[in-house]
């Protein structure tokens, strides 16, 4: 090995502690504020306290804003599943010209400007009269997570190799049985990485929702920013703690059912 | 995976059958429900801010939006910010996927896991999260007086530094993950390969491993340009309104000012700026690949 390949061998493990450090300290920076008993963000806290996490239990309109990003985020991910399958099932197996452009469509909305969308949905909408917060809300979560479960979708049907289907067939599986018994154990670490992604892209929306919510209908980000220019005192960084650790609840739901490398490959 | 890469090992595997071709069917609620609720409400946007007052069709509301200076500087504000945040995350995501692809062990899944956990945490946790570390009092601070780099502490938040790196640091996994995966796949005798040949390691680097790499970069670049040039939160929680971009004044013009026109020709002119990064990243990928054949 030369001087210059060690230099930049010690230059990339230098920028990689970088980076592991940059990406971790908000997050262990919340978890320790949210945990303090000043009513201001001093670091380390004077004194550990769980009195924030306490003052959520009557936060004005916490829960019912959790609650309706969660009901957003579980159907529009289940109705983004139903139709990611038929989508990617056509793609990865039919042979009609345009697939490829069908492909490239139905991942756009993920580099498209979310509040250009929530926009473009407010006036249209409003001129076919709809004026339906959740109908509306519901039918635009669903356009934030089709593109997720898409992506992954995409990638794991394409590499599905089909031939097991008529290999089970072949030693005298019914097709239906083989379909449950083969393909779906193959794919349904697919499923859980493409669901879980969509699920939480769902539960982080802002720009798209808050076009459409009204005075009953906010969801949980929309009321998180509304408390952020109120009253920034540490029970935000008590809701933002319940957030990390619901996500680090899923990450290891994920990691040992899928296994985190795995996950990162959609 | 691009979605060309997926269509390309799709067609190999499919058999050919005409019967198959009745999949195309499958793809129609799918393909609707995108047209009627994502590609016909954008196209209504973009005629609506081609008509004026009078219902005629005119450049008017663009022209006069690129005539005033404040809308000019904010429209390069916003490409700027956008360019620095995806060149800093692009300096911080090439060094460290070289590292993850050399790394095993509790380090691997420590690297794994600082790139996934803020995957899964929403943006307004991460953008407050960073708000805290860059208070005056905050860790940033405390850090730089306590390296005696600085006396008193430095104004960091509303600052255009504060939310590049901010932005960064939301945006990293987005380059470093599609980098990581094509230097996974680069095949270490290469490189060994072309210093027996003679070539010298920067030279290698620069004809061998640069050109490999390059579809994950163009990935990652468009993905986290694209995300830069329409963040809004972030912006709220970091800069605030002093600095606005045309996420921002979209939002303004459509929640404050109820200056419908105004606000569609902004969000058109952002949407046109995702286009072509999406447009051209692809062609970019495209033309890399076949080059590379």
């Amino acid at each position: 090995m030369t001087a210059l390949e060690r230099l930049a061998r010690v230059v990339s493990w230098a920028v990689a502690a970088f980076v592991i450090i940059f990406l971790l300290t908000p997050i262990i920076v919340t978890l320790l504020v949210s945990f303090t008993s000043s009513s201001v963000y001093t670091l380390p806290p004077p004194q550990w306290s769980t009195k924030w996490f306490a003052s959520l239990a009557d936060k004005d309109g916490l829960w019912d804003a959790l609650l309706l990003s969660l009901n957003l985020a579980f159907i529009s991910t289940t109705i983004a599943l139903v139709l990611g399958t038929t989508t990617a099932l056509a793609v990865s197996r039919g042979r009609f010209p345009g697939r490829e452009a069908i492909a490239t469509f139905s991942v756009s909305p993920l580099m498209m400007p979310g509040l250009v969308v929530g926009v473009a949905l407010l006036q249209f909408f409003r001129s076919l009269g709809i004026n339906d917060a959740y109908f509306t809300l519901m039918l635009a979560h669903v356009v934030v997570t089709l593109p997720f479960v898409m992506r992954t979708l995409l990638a794991a049907f394409g590499s599905f190799d089909y031939t097991l289907l008529d290999a089970a067939r072949t030693l005298g599986m019914p097709y239906g049985q083989a379909v449950l018994r083969v393909m779906v154990p193959a794919l349904s670490p697919a499923f859980l990485t493409a669901g879980l992604f969509a699920f939480l892209a769902s539960m982080d929306n802002y720009p798209v929702s808050i076009f459409l919510t009204d005075a009953r209908n906010k969801t949980l980000p929309v009321k998180m920013l509304q408390y952020l220019e109120e009253s920034p005192d540490p029970s935000i960084a008590a809701i933002s703690s319940g957030l990390i650790m619901l996500a680090l609840l899923a990450l290891m739901l994920g990691s040992r059912t899928v296994g985190l490398n795995r996950m990162i490959q959609g | 995976m691009s979605a060309e890469a997926i269509t390309a090992s799709v067609s190999q595997l499919a058999p050919v059958a005409k019967e198959r071709d009745r999949f195309a069917l499958l793809a129609l609620p799918g393909l609707l429900y995108l047209g009627i609720l994502f590609a016909l409400p954008l196209l209504i946007l973009l005629v609506k801010s081609l008509i004026n007052a009078e219902g005629d069709l005119s450049l008017a509301g663009y022209a006069a939006f690129f005539s005033d200076p404040f809308n000019l500087s904010v429209f390069w504000r916003t490409l700027r910010v956008a360019l620095l945040t995806t060149l800093l995350s692009l300096v911080l995501a090439y060094p460290t996927a070289f590292a993850m692809v050399r790394a095993g062990g509790w380090i691997l899944t420590l690297m794994l896991v600082a790139m996934v956990l803020p995957l899964s945490v929403g943006v307004i946790v991460k953008a407050f999260s960073w708000s805290i570390v860059l208070r005056s009092n905050g860790i940033v601070n405390q850090a730089l007086m306590g390296l005696g780099l600085v006396d008193e502490p430095v104004r960091l938040l509303f600052t255009e530094t504060a939310l590049v790196f901010g932005a960064a640091n939301i945006f990293l996994p987005f380059m470093v993950l599609p980098i990581y995966a094509v230097v996974r796949q680069l095949d270490p005798n290469l490189s060994g390969a072309a210093a027996t040949l003679g070539s010298g390691p920067l030279r290698t680097f620069l004809t061998v491993t640069l050109p490999l790499t390059l579809p994950g970069i163009i990935a990652g670049v468009a993905f986290v340009f694209s995300l830069a040039v329409s963040m809004y939160v972030i912006p709220s929680l970091i800069v605030g309104e002093r600095h606005q971009n045309l996420a921002m004044m979209i939002a303004r013009a459509f929640l404050f000012l109820r200056n419908e026109q105004l606000g569609s020709v902004i969000a058109v002119v952002l949407l046109a700026i995702a286009t072509a990064v999406v447009f051209s990243s692809a062609l970019l990928l495209r033309l890399v690949e076949r080059r590379q054949r």
